[in-house]
């Protein structure tokens, strides 16, 4: 399909925008004029409508296909969360930073604190701030507010502590944030390998980060002994909430004895994804190290209205405003929306999927580890490598079949990753239908190698050369 | 109750192939010491009832106030289409486009949205977006740092005060020096922001317009800097683009900017997008995801996530950047608002603001005891003194259905008279007239 600049003709014109009402001002500066004007397209409102609408249809959503990628929870998006977030559409954030205006803006306001206390309680953490714009962005906060812990004690620590099978995202945020990293390996078991976490463990350690239940999709029984040896060593407890779906009214983190945490509204909370975001990232904390937050911070006073206020010892500012509102909106709503009760559901839901999913494929596929899963589970295609079949070539025929693929290559402690997370608002009909493609898979895998080799055949584009693309560093149009 | 669509009949279905006799029994591998202590939440309703809860909380949103602030937030036209396109679901309930072949909606959406970046900074690479204009900012300071190998930046403190205190403490995490040098009156102080360039800086950073909505040409302090082997990063305003001097003109080697001007809607501080953009040579000091053009087996176009070397999920602590998840569909409304409006609208519109804002100008000037601050050029904001403390005339202007600007006097000491007014294309010459209007008889009493 062409570019929508390859679409451009000379002169059409697209939206009109409004007549002046006011004298035509003495000429901008020439010094200061842009030399040549910005090579936008020249198209008319229907070329525009009919290019994205059309570009749009070349891609695989959860409101079109099951996509059950692993680790990124994907939901079902309630159509009403959309509806009511656009209620804020004309909220300006600056209104709640001028004199006066606090009292304009009590209604989003009280949204955000509303938001906090529902997130707290689910996480059983004692304060949330809603700054942080994306999951990633969350951990980078949590890791800061734990340096300016340290620091308030005179301390200055230099590890921060990762399991080999976190995401990339929890070592790289805590590098943003200063620290060195120390990666602990898997123990055969499927979890972080006890004696050398403990090894690992000593003054210098600032934090460990867990993902609990891990990207293996198990629940580590031994996490209160982790958090119980960091807090020994005078370390703190990150809880990297991607996996929260599992254990809403199961398991609360706060409880565990995890000091800090961050969710991500965009997958426990039901907010679209956006095709790579916006997310949002809320950091919970235990009382210790609620004075060390980011700035401002949205405060209930005691006559029941809400401010804006500095919060001088904590960290500086993370973001520019008080955090993604609209998606903080959206996620406010789910969870007024479906309530305890429903939430717990969720996860009940969520789980109950993932080990029929883990129960009907594993006769096929191999189980690194047989165990009963929370979430999601991890199949790994090294009984297909045999015959040279790899994770891609089945993710590639899924979608073939109409199947947006599991994450795969991913955790990178198994090899030949293959994710899958169900999610809880896919029904069994949908699964089996799934299942049924993968059993699939896995006979071609055997009868016809080849064949998986040329999927996707039914794309609009097959296989792309990544290498070229990388070389050529072509990263915008040139016409 | 939730979304969930499993029968009791689905439900026992599944249990006997996993071989549960319940669903609490999945629950078993988390021992019981571990179980929640508590989690009080209400009851859930319907979808019906709870837009009388949601509908409460944005009627006192404030969103009657007529805005005469920025801050970097801008109340602009957007085009329907905008938000029709970008309200489809395939594009919406998508997520990040690592299977390429079903995703290439996506893929070149993003890749339009870069040329678009690329076009609008006169730059050369952009990436899939960043999360905001301080935090793209802020990566823009740590993408110097990389590619001089220096650990200092010089920092005009006639950047948007939000945005540097992201700046600043992003910069204070990983022991990088920041430098804030003053402006002069409402403009930068180019000679002690050239004098601050040492052969430790690793870039200058300014931003066009300014907070106080001065305009200003840096390429001499572009020179300056490239002559110390530093470079400048121009913090810019997307809608200011279609008239002003574009940071690739100026020399900058960065850009940066928050792009919620471009198709996205106020919404209390986000979701927005931060853009960056460089030259092709810095590509690959680039954070976050970028899109590349390649082709398939037969030769077709096609496009994926390039340059992935650089990123989380496979360097780990070495990646450019811990960002994941981005602002990617609001990048995509930024993408449809530049085509709406297209090569001729973009220029017409940033000319309609800069009328609206001179029209303001001249009005508020003609007030007995209002003088305007900005020596030189304005696009769209610009500063006056209202000639005694601008907070307390701000907040009485607020009851009349005002927000008259922004006082200065908490990011600038010694600038409480000063208050900075945003006119963008929407507000009419009544209201502008209006505002005229209450601020003279707010300075009378």
């Amino acid at each position: 399909m062409q570019l929508i600049y390859e679409k451009s003709v000379d002169g059409r014109t697209g939206v009109r925008i409004p007549l002046s009402d006011v004298p035509k001002a003495a000429p901008f500066p020439q010094r200061l004029r842009r030399r040549e004007a910005p090579l936008l397209p020249e198209v008319s409102e229907l070329d525009l409508v009919r290019h994205y609408t059309n570009l749009s249809r070349k891609n695989f959503s959860v409101d079109t296909n099951f996509y059950p990628l692993g680790s990124c929870t994907m939901k079902y998006n309630a159509k009403i969360m959309e509806d009511v977030a656009a209620l804020f559409a004309g909220c300006h954030p600056m209104l709640a930073l001028i004199p006066g205006g606090e009292r304009l803006v009590q209604g989003p306001l009280s949204l955000i604190h509303g938001l906090e206390q529902q997130l707290a309680e689910i996480t059983g953490m004692d304060e949330v701030t809603t700054q942080p714009l994306a999951g990633a962005h969350g951990e980078m906060t949590g890791i800061m507010v734990i340096a300016a812990y340290h620091k308030a004690r005179g301390e200055k620590r230099r590890y921060v502590i990762v399991p080999d099978s976190s995401h990339g995202t929890n070592p790289a945020s805590a590098a943003m944030a200063g620290y060195e990293i120390v990666t602990i390996p898997t123990a055969p078991y499927g979890d972080m390998d006890l004696d050398a976490y403990r090894a690992a463990m000593n003054g210098e350690v600032a934090a460990v980060m867990m993902t609990c239940p891990n990207t293996l999709g198990l629940f580590n029984p031994y996490v209160a002994e982790i958090c119980a040896i960091a807090h020994a060593a005078g370390a703190l407890t990150y809880y990297d909430g991607a996996n929260l779906n599992a254990i809403m009214g199961k398991v609360r983190p706060g409880d565990v004895g995890f000091d800090v945490i961050h969710v991500n509204l965009h997958k426990t909370f039901g907010t679209p994804h956006g095709g790579g975001g916006p997310g949002s990232g809320p950091v919970g904390v235990k009382e210790a190290l609620i004075p060390y937050l980011p700035t401002p911070r949205v405060v209930k006073k005691h006559d029941g209205s809400f401010s804006v206020e500095a919060h001088p010892e904590g960290i500086g500012r993370v973001s520019d405003f008080f955090g993604n509102f609209g998606i903080m909106a959206r996620a406010f709503a789910y969870i007024t929306l479906l309530g305890g009760e429903g939430l717990i559901e969720v996860s009940e839901q969520a789980v109950l999927n993932a080990n029929y999913m883990m129960a009907r494929l594993k006769g096929e596929y191999d189980l690194p580890f047989d165990t009963t899963c929370m979430h999601e589970c991890v199949f790994s295609a090294s009984r297909q490598v045999k015959n040279g079949v790899h994770a891609i070539d089945i993710a590639k025929y899924l979608i073939d079949r109409g199947f947006h693929p599991p994450t795969v290559y991913f955790p990178l402690n198994v090899k030949e990753a293959i994710m899958i997370e169900p999610t809880e608002t896919e029904s069994k009909q949908t699964m089996d239908a799934f299942i049924a493609v993968m059993l699939e898979a896995a006979q071609v895998a055997k009868s016809d190698p080849a064949a998986l080799h040329d999927a996707p055949v039914h794309t609009p584009v097959g296989r792309l050369d990544e290498t070229r693309a990388a070389r050529a560093q072509q990263v915008c149009c040139e016409q | 109750m939730g979304y969930s669509p499993n029968t009791p009949e689905d439900i026992r279905e599944m249990l006997a192939v996993i071989g549960a006799g319940s669903v609490e029994e999945l629950f078993a591998p988390i021992p019981g010491e571990l179980r929640a202590k508590s989690f009080q939440l209400p009851a859930g309703m319907s979808e019906f009832e709870l837009w009388a809860v949601m509908r409460e909380k944005a009627a006192a949103g404030g969103a009657e106030i007529t805005p005469f602030i920025g801050g970097g937030i801008y109340d602009h036209i957007i085009p329907a289409a905008v938000g029709h396109l970008a309200s489809r679901a395939e594009f919406y309930t998508a997520y990040t486009p690592y299977q390429p072949e079903c995703s290439q909606g996506t893929l070149q959406a993003l890749f339009e949205y870069q040329t678009a970046i690329c076009r609008l900074t006169g730059l050369e690479a952009s990436n899939g977006s960043l999360y905001d204009g301080g935090t793209a900012a802020a990566e823009a300071a740590l993408m110097a740092l990389r590619v001089t190998g220096r650990h200092s930046i010089v920092l005009d403190a006639s950047v948007n005060p939000l945005h540097r205190g992201v700046v600043c403490e992003y910069l204070a995490s990983v022991s990088a020096h920041v430098e804030q040098v003053d402006p002069k009156g409402c403009a930068s102080d180019l000679e002690r922001l050239m004098a601050s360039i040492t052969g430790e800086t690793a870039a200058v950073m300014v931003q066009n317009p300014n907070f106080f909505g001065s305009v200003e040409d840096f390429s001499a302090l572009a020179a300056k800097a490239h002559e110390q082997g530093a470079l400048l990063i121009a913090s810019c305003y997307p809608i200011a683009l279609g008239l002003v001097l574009s940071p690739g003109e100026m020399g900058a080697d960065i850009a940066v900017g928050e792009g919620q001007s471009l198709g996205n809607t106020l919404s209390f501080g986000g979701p927005y997008f931060g853009f960056i953009a460089t030259r092709k040579r810095f590509i690959r000091n680039l954070p976050g995801r970028i899109v590349g053009e390649t082709i398939d087996r037969q030769g077709r176009r096609g496009y994926v996530l390039t340059l992935q070397a650089r990123e989380q999920h496979i360097k780990r602590h070495k990646a450019t950047s811990n960002i994941c998840s981005n602002q990617s569909l609001c990048a995509l409304r930024g993408l449809m608002f530049t085509a709406a409006l297209g090569k001729q609208g973009f220029q017409d519109l940033a000319s309609l603001n800069f009328d609206k804002a001179e029209y303001a100008k001249s009005r508020l000037a003609g007030i007995e005891g209002v003088s305007v601050l900005n020596a030189g050029a304005t696009f769209n904001e610009f500063t006056v003194s209202l000639g005694r403390e601008a907070a307390p005339v701000v907040q009485s202007l607020l009851a009349s259905g005002i927000a008259a600007g922004v006082p200065l006097g908490e990011y600038y000491p010694g600038m409480d008279h000063a208050l900075v007014v945003t006119v963008t294309e929407k507000r009419t010459r009544s209201e502008i007239d209006r505002l005229a209007a209450l601020v003279e008889e707010a300075l009378c009493n």
